[in-house]
């Protein structure tokens, strides 16, 4: 083990920060918007965040700035605060974001570092997808121009076609401008990940919507005449952007809504925070585990000094740090120059961001809110048990209709009234809440952790089971028995799937034992579930379909396996450099050759998360080989460009057959090796095959050719490739 | 060390449906250690009562070993640990109780009460038997604490006697003697080093006792130290009943005042859910 200094790959965390950067500064903007607060507000938060963060941090990968959790609740202050004054409301919002900050300040101090624990998975996401909801409907509005129209949920959502039909009855010709921006603006954002473009993907969506308003306010001012889209619906921001800090009101300390507010305020920014440096830390190439504490001591800090600035609250956001891990950032560095290009930008571009109209700022944060509230969450839901779907929407139904903290403690609430229904016993959890219930020991002879659960394990104690699995080392293996607990939550379940993942990535294993025999032992007094969303493939139902018909023939023909629906191994394409970060999700149709040593299925994997998510659905040959060959890539288009972005990966020429030079790209860690490798019989036979993109981790082979899956005669001339070349290779 | 050996044995006789299997575990007892048998009932003293208790007497396997039978009415507690101190009880015997329906076993608030003032050993059996089951394995507590030489100590008499093959040792560690708090990887390092120093310490602590149980003892019993790190008297009991242990033994604390009670810690744990049977070494 090794120690990197902060300025070793400081070339891949700068491009890190600025790619971030590209996509923080619309974001920023427009959820200060969305939350009532002035545009610089966003601005300030992400710098601030990024600058104090980076340096008293914990986290390795994470980006800070302001999140969209937060937009809801900091609306609400706003307007409730100030009593219809939004100037006055703001500075009444400043002093709670700030004393939100001291309690995450001692937050961090306390070790609350799991403060996400507390409560159970489904009624966070019940509440965040409630989130999502108001956030869509409310710029919605925006969106199509209409700044004017306030009021809650439901009463935007029956207001949704008059919102279309006066667009049009009385819309003014600015107005349908700034709409169709904020619809464009939107299709860029629904689709960006759909068009698999190599160029298209060098900017991110958010700033190919800003870009769009810019290009459109350009084409304006080119043929004369100015913008037309009227003034008010562009982003105002103040003369002189480094003066003029405000003062927060702190005047309404004594009353019971102000501390309402900072509650709130503490309690989304802490979720929201906690989630994504979970989420992140599942991403991060380098494994490494976060210390929350110290995050959230630094998240506090940095809300206190943004508060002071005028400027929201610094919570850890997930689709800006993906974007961050996807560009090969690997340490805070990159989070600090995200803040540094932010500032600069705004510095030098003020000017151009007066012409941002607020309907694509608006399109953005319909996306975000929609990703929030997608219907896969409620499929996901409904998939995991009927009474998850009931206490999600009783969450979500309740926040809608009332606030975020009376939301989340209904849920809560809910969550309980169901287990105890589901167990029909209410002295299960009453007599043993409080009771020690988990034991963990090394265990003598095998050296495994033995980690035994008693009574039950919901949300109310998990606490107590993740105290002790956090003292295990990740890289060892470990035992988790439930058959004495008489009741597993979905909670639990989840945050141990989490577990698997994360002793899976360091080389440990987290087996699970005891709930299988609940699962079949019906005549156990408790109705025990065992909930494994993710071993739940998609039902292929209904018969095959042609293509499934034509590659099970095709696997018969040679003999070979065919399976319809395969377990998804999580790691199997993790050895491979180009899929480090990947996550396998499902992986089906497979075919597998000759002692499984070959391959060929189609997989969905993912890169990123939330709205930085990207799906992948191909269908990938998989050739294991007998010899040991050099590491590398080849590919015609450099597709597997990401390759070259790691450390130590040259470009390799082949001075003695300059086309074959010239046509591909050859890309690996041990130049000679390669060039031994690729003698001109392998050189003429790869050229051959050129479009096949092919990656060696130098055990086996992955080929791919399109990034969908591929037709019964792609995949037979697949196999016959990976026939050829394993003979080739092995010999 | 002078081995003690089990001389009288006091067993409490209620007239439950589990009055034969108590009352035949008790004759085993008494018959393997060699020891004279006192049966306490509490309770009016009638001739159909005597008369039953010399039926279920008579139906023992072998011919009963020497026992006497005493009657007597008044306060279940009293009357026990006063017929406990007059006979120079050397082990009290207790069945305990199953919760209705339930794979649970707790003591009653009776048993309880004898249990922390009795001036001997108890033994608590959550399932005695008609019919003899062999003790396989045992498990004791390693505590750094003045009586835990006497627990073990005793724990290879009792488990020897029966005939176990295995007997763990249970050394329980309060996670706070490790004064590193895991955040990250590093402080994850630097907590499992300590902890593995702190498990050679104990290791070593409990073999210098081990050095004290002589060897005819030893060889007939495989034994196994295992460190826990977790809460004491709590991790033991789960332990026991994760091993599928037959008899657990466990100190008896020095003192219990009201406090105790309230927070259970140490021997109230086992006692409010008992893992397997308990012997309470005093």
């Amino acid at each position: 083990m090794y120690k990197r200094s902060v300025f070793s790959g400081l070339r891949s965390n700068v491009f890190a920060g600025f790619v971030v950067s590209l996509i923080a500064m619309p974001l920023a903007l427009g959820l200060a918007i969305a939350s009532g607060f002035p545009p610089i507000a966003g601005i300030i938060a992400s710098v601030v965040g990024g600058v104090v963060v980076a340096i008293l941090g914990g986290s390795h990968v994470t980006i800070t700035g302001p999140g969209n959790g937060l937009v809801v609740v900091l609306l609400g202050a706003v307007t409730v605060l100030g009593e219809g004054d939004m100037q006055a409301g703001y500075l009444y919002a400043l002093a709670a974001v700030i004393l939100s900050g001291v309690l995450l300040l001692l937050f961090g101090f306390l070790r609350f570092g799991s403060l996400s624990d507390f409560f159970p998975a489904t009624a966070i996401q019940g509440m965040l997808s409630a989130i999502g909801i108001t956030i869509l409907l409310k710029q919605l509005y925006v969106m199509f121009g209409d700044l004017e129209t306030k009021g809650a949920a439901l009463d935007l959502f029956l207001g949704l076609p008059s919102l279309i039909t006066s667009l049009f009855t009385e819309g003014t010709t600015g107005q349908w401008y700034a709409a169709g921006i904020g619809i464009v603006s939107l299709l860029i954002m629904v689709f960006y990940s759909k068009i698999r473009n190599r160029f298209f993907h060098l900017v991110p969506a958010p700033m190919w919507v800003v870009l769009l308003a810019l290009g459109f306010d350009a084409y304006f001012s080119f043929i004369g005449g100015g913008n037309p889209i009227n003034k008010a619906l562009l982003i105002s921001l103040p003369e002189n952007l480094l003066a003029g800090v405000p003062t927060p009101n702190f005047s309404k300390w004594n009353q019971p809504a102000f501390w309402g507010v900072v509650v709130s305020i503490t309690l989304i920014s802490s979720i929201e925070s906690l989630l994504s440096i979970k989420a992140v830390d599942k991403l991060d190439p380098q494994k490494r585990r976060s210390n929350t504490n110290k995050d959230m001591k630094a998240l506090g800090l940095a809300t206190i000094v943004s508060g002071f600035l005028g400027g929201m609250n610094v919570v850890t956001v997930i689709a800006r740090s993906s974007v961050n891990v996807n560009n090969q950032a690997n340490n805070r560095s990159a989070n600090f120059f995200h803040a540094a290009f932010l500032f600069i930008m705004v510095l030098v571009f003020q000017d151009q961001l007066r012409r941002i109209p607020l309907t694509s700022l608006a399109a953005i944060l319909v996306y975000t809110g929609y990703k929030l509230a997608a219907p896969a969450i409620f499929v996901r839901m409904y998939q995991i048990g009927k009474e998850q779907l009931l206490v999600f929407l009783t969450t979500l139904i309740s926040t809608l209709l009332t606030d975020l903290i009376t939301g989340i403690l209904i849920g809560l609430f809910a969550t309980f009234i169901v287990h105890v229904l589901l167990n029909k016993a209410f002295w299960l959890f009453s007599r043993n809440l409080l009771k020690p219930n988990v034991l963990m020991y090394k265990e003598n002879e095998t050296q495994n952790y033995y980690v035994g659960i008693i009574h039950f394990c919901t949300f109310l104690n998990f606490y107590k089971l993740k105290s002790k699995l956090d003292k295990i080392p990740q890289n060892e293996r470990a035992v988790v028995d439930f058959s004495l607990c008489s009741f597993v939550d979905h909670t639990v379940q989840e945050s141990l799937q989490n577990y698997e993942e994360l002793f899976d990535r360091k080389g440990g294993a987290l087996e699970i034992i005891g709930l299988d025999i609940h699962e079949t032992d019906s005549s156990h007094p408790f109705a025990v579930r065992t909930l494994r969303p993710l071993k739940k493939l998609r039902v292929f139902g209904g018969g095959r379909t042609k293509r499934q018909l034509h590659l099970e023939a095709l696997a018969h023909e040679k003999g070979w396996v065919y399976k319809e629906a395969a377990a998804a191994q999580k790691r199997m394409l993790r050895d491979h450099p180009v899929y480090q970060t990947t996550s396998v999700e499902q992986v089906y149709n497979l075919i597998e050759g000759p002692n499984k040593r070959l391959s060929l299925f189609d997989i969905n994997y993912s890169e990123g998360a939330f709205i930085a998510k990207e799906n992948v659905q191909t269908t990938l040959l998989r050739v294991q080989l007998d010899r040991q060959i050099p590491v590398f890539s080849f590919d015609r288009e450099l597709l597997l460009e990401k390759l070259s972005h790691l450390a130590g990966i040259h470009d390799i020429d082949f001075p003695n057959y300059p086309e074959f030079s010239r046509d591909f790209y050859v890309q690996g860690d041990n130049p000679q090796r390669i060039r031994a490798f690729f003698d001109a019989e392998m050189a003429s036979f790869f050229s051959a095959y050129g479009f096949y993109h092919i990656m060696s981790n130098g055990r086996e082979l992955i080929v791919r050719q399109f990034l969908r899956p591929a037709t019964p005669a792609e995949a037979a001339a697949m196999i016959e490739f990976g026939l050829a070349l394993k003979e080739k290779i092995d010999g | 060390m002078q081995q003690k050996q089990y001389n009288t044995i006091v067993v409490g006789v209620a007239f439950s449906p589990n009055i034969q299997a108590n009352v035949f575990e008790a004759l085993r007892m008494s018959e393997i250690f060699n020891a004279s048998l006192v049966m306490v009932h509490v309770g009016e003293k009638t001739s159909e009562k005597e008369a039953a208790l010399t039926k279920i007497i008579a139906s023992f396997e072998s011919t009963p070993p020497d026992f006497r039978v005493f009657l007597r009415s008044g306060n279940p507690v009293e009357v026990l640990l006063n017929a406990c101190a007059s006979e120079h009880a050397d082990l009290l015997i207790l069945g305990a109780v199953k919760r209705e329906g339930l794979l649970k076993y707790y003591l009653g608030s009776v048993a309880r009460k004898i249990t922390r003032n009795a001036p001997c050993d108890v033994l608590l059996l959550i399932k005695p038997s008609v019919n003899r089951v062999a003790c396989a394995s045992g498990v004791v507590n390693g505590l750094a604490h003045p009586k835990t030489e006497e627990a073990i100590d005793r724990a290879f008499y009792v488990l020897s006697s029966l005939g176990a093959q295995k007997l763990t040792i249970v050394e329980e560690i309060p996670e706070d003697s490790v004064a590193i708090k895991v955040d990250d990887d590093r402080s994850l390092r630097k907590s499992t080093i300590a902890k593995e120093r702190i498990k050679l310490r104990e290791n070593s602590r409990v073999q210098l006792l081990l050095n004290d149980i002589p060897e005819k003892i030893k060889e007939t019993l495989e034994v196994i130290v295992q460190p826990i790190f977790g809460r004491r008297g709590y991790s033991i009991g789960h332990y026991a009943r994760v091993s599928r242990a037959d008899l657990l033994v466990m100190n008896a604390p020095s003192k219990l005042t009201l406090w105790d009670r309230l927070f259970p810690h140490d021997l109230e744990y086992i006692l409010s859910d008992l893992p397997t049977d308990v012997l309470i070494v005093r």
